[in-house]
């Protein structure tokens, strides 16, 4: 099958930052009840950076991966800043400069931005946060790739992954960020922040998927 | 909702441009959102940067002056600055003796910060020392949170330390005396309602009229409980007592006791806590020495309150009294 390539790598940031739009109300209102109610807004302000400084896109991954992690840095403020900024910027180097990445290329990318989230936020599973959406996504992607899935395939049980990780931050009590200063009022709310994290998977199966249908 | 507002997107640029003509003594980096002291970089004084999200007023740009802060950053509504712009006043105050960061512990503030202070050792040779201010008894500091909150302690650590400063000290003496400050100083707060962040147009949460939110932080988070509506006497035994237990004030030459409204509770109520405040604090054998009392550390349009104690020693006190001319506070100049 095709690399990814970065129309299609364009093509995820458009989807997710659509998709961010679309969910804004949800996100802020998931933050409203274990933060501070801004993660909706503060999202799409960096996505709409993002899609916005596209046009001026160098060609190769990693450029586009430095490009949006600065304006990401730039943009959104709070922790999702930081967070969402660093996993894109971790992921530049780790495509060895290639035009476009091969599947397993892209998995480590992916796997190398999830650990400059952790290192960033020094989060770990089960502490409600986007590591939950994020590590069990990318531990089904590689599953998926061992077997010889497609990248298609693999995206989209990585995606299910994400949503079964985001849906089990419900009930666990929050150890990181403002949720956590809450204690035991933070269970029995979904994490904001695992949420955008998994519509973040699913942008990209979207975005694969195009290019394999193209 | 119902506020003086042209776009809640262009609420904090409009509020920078009114701050930039009331206040001809600073100067407003539109661009980067940076209120600094007009005379910036005073040279061969360390650097005092703090900064966070808007909605604090007068927290935080009315804290920047001599004798108190030389720079902040303003965020959007409750959200942290960014490096970029933190990176951008660290340049703008750094007089040749360093820039020190006063961070209120909430996790986007601290990771920002710590990315500018990357940012800065990579573009610049400005030394950067970075204190964390974490005074709030409402979190438990433990492996189960983000650790205590930032909340009225700063005012005591920023009037302190921008004293000290002024008087040449270097940047580890000032770093060490931050911590000494925030170290002294425990705080616990209370919402009557919750705040409305106009972005979203509606109570962040809701608090029924005949409840109150005790532990809340700054950013209209909801607090550790919720109890039935009680007395002022009541109310302020639910803040005092978590202090008071949390740390030994006696001694030294007595104690700053910060009374500090959220935003929407008259000066009448506030002063009317402190008359109970104080009572508990004399039963406790506790002098306060120095007081402030009034809305310095909002959380917008929140009714409420918060009480911050400080332990005074005699060099504290000296530098407490030391005159300051900012928007907030200003005396002795």
């Amino acid at each position: 099958m095709a690399d990814v390539d970065t129309d299609t790598l364009q093509r995820w940031l458009r989807v997710f930052a659509a998709s961010v739009a679309e969910h804004k109300d949800e996100l802020t209102a998931l933050d409203a009840a274990i933060g501070d109610a801004d993660h909706g807004a503060n999202m799409d302000r960096g996505m709409q950076a993002v899609v916005d400084g596209l046009a001026a896109t160098p060609a190769d991954p990693a450029a586009l991966f430095k490009q949006t992690g600065m304006t990401l840095v730039k943009s959104v403020g709070g922790a999702s800043g930081p967070l969402y900024g660093t996993l894109f910027l971790r992921m530049a180097p780790a495509t060895g400069g290639a035009a476009s990445l091969d599947p397993e290329t892209f998995a480590k990318a992916l796997r190398a931005g999830l650990e400059g989230v952790v290192a960033r936020g020094k989060a770990e599973v089960g502490e409600k946060t986007m590591v939950d959406a994020l590590t069990p996504a990318l531990d089904a992607l590689d599953a998926a790739l061992g077997s010889g899935q497609s990248l298609a395939d693999a995206l989209r049980a990585a995606s299910a992954a994400a949503d079964e990780g985001r849906d089990g931050t419900t009930p666990i009590v929050a150890r990181k960020g403002r949720a956590s200063y809450l204690g035991e009022r933070s269970a029995g709310h979904q994490d904001p922040g695992a949420t955008s994290a998994a519509l973040l998977v699913a942008a990209a199966a979207t975005a694969v998927a195009e290019q394999g249908a193209a | 909702m119902k506020k003086l507002l042209n776009d809640p997107a262009n609420l904090v640029a409009e509020s920078l441009r009114g701050v930039e003509r009331a206040h001809p003594e600073l100067r407003v980096d539109h661009e980067n959102r940076i209120v600094y002291r007009a005379d910036a970089p005073v040279s061969g004084k360390v650097g005092l940067l703090s900064g966070g999200g808007s909605g604090h007023e007068p927290a935080h740009a009315g804290f920047v002056g001599p004798g108190m802060l030389d720079a902040v950053c303003a965020g959007e509504v409750f959200t942290s600055p960014v490096p970029d712009q933190m990176t951008e006043a660290t340049k703008k105050i750094d007089g040749g003796a360093g820039v020190l960061h006063l961070v209120w512990n909430y996790t986007g503030d601290v990771m920002n910060f710590d990315m500018a202070a990357e940012l800065a050792a990579a573009e610049t040779d400005t030394e950067v020392q970075a204190v964390v201010m974490n005074d709030d008894v409402a979190v438990e500091d433990s492996l189960f949170t983000a650790g205590r909150r930032g909340t009225g302690a700063a005012i005591a650590v920023e009037k302190i330390v921008g004293a000290a400063a002024e008087q040449g000290r270097s940047l580890s003496e000032l770093a060490d005396l931050a911590r000494r400050v925030n170290d002294s100083s425990r705080s616990m707060g209370m919402a009557l309602t919750s705040c409305t962040v106009p972005a979203k147009g509606s109570p962040t949460f809701d608090l029924p009229d005949d409840e109150i939110e005790i532990g809340i932080g700054i950013h209209g988070e909801p607090g550790r409980r919720r109890v039935p509506l009680a007395s002022a006497h009541d109310i302020a035994e639910m803040l005092v007592d978590p202090i008071l237990a949390d740390r030994d004030f006696t001694g030294g030459e007595g104690v700053f006791v910060f009374v500090n409204g959220m935003g929407a509770t008259p000066n009448l109520e506030l002063y009317l806590m402190y008359n109970e405040i104080a009572a508990l604090l004399d039963k406790a054998g506790i002098v306060p020495v120095r007081t402030l009392v009034g809305p310095y550390v909002t959380s917008l349009d929140m009714a409420g309150c918060l009480v911050s104690i400080t332990r005074f020693d005699d060099e504290m006190l000296r530098l407490w009294d030391a005159p300051v001319a900012t928007s907030g506070l200003r005396w002795g100049m």
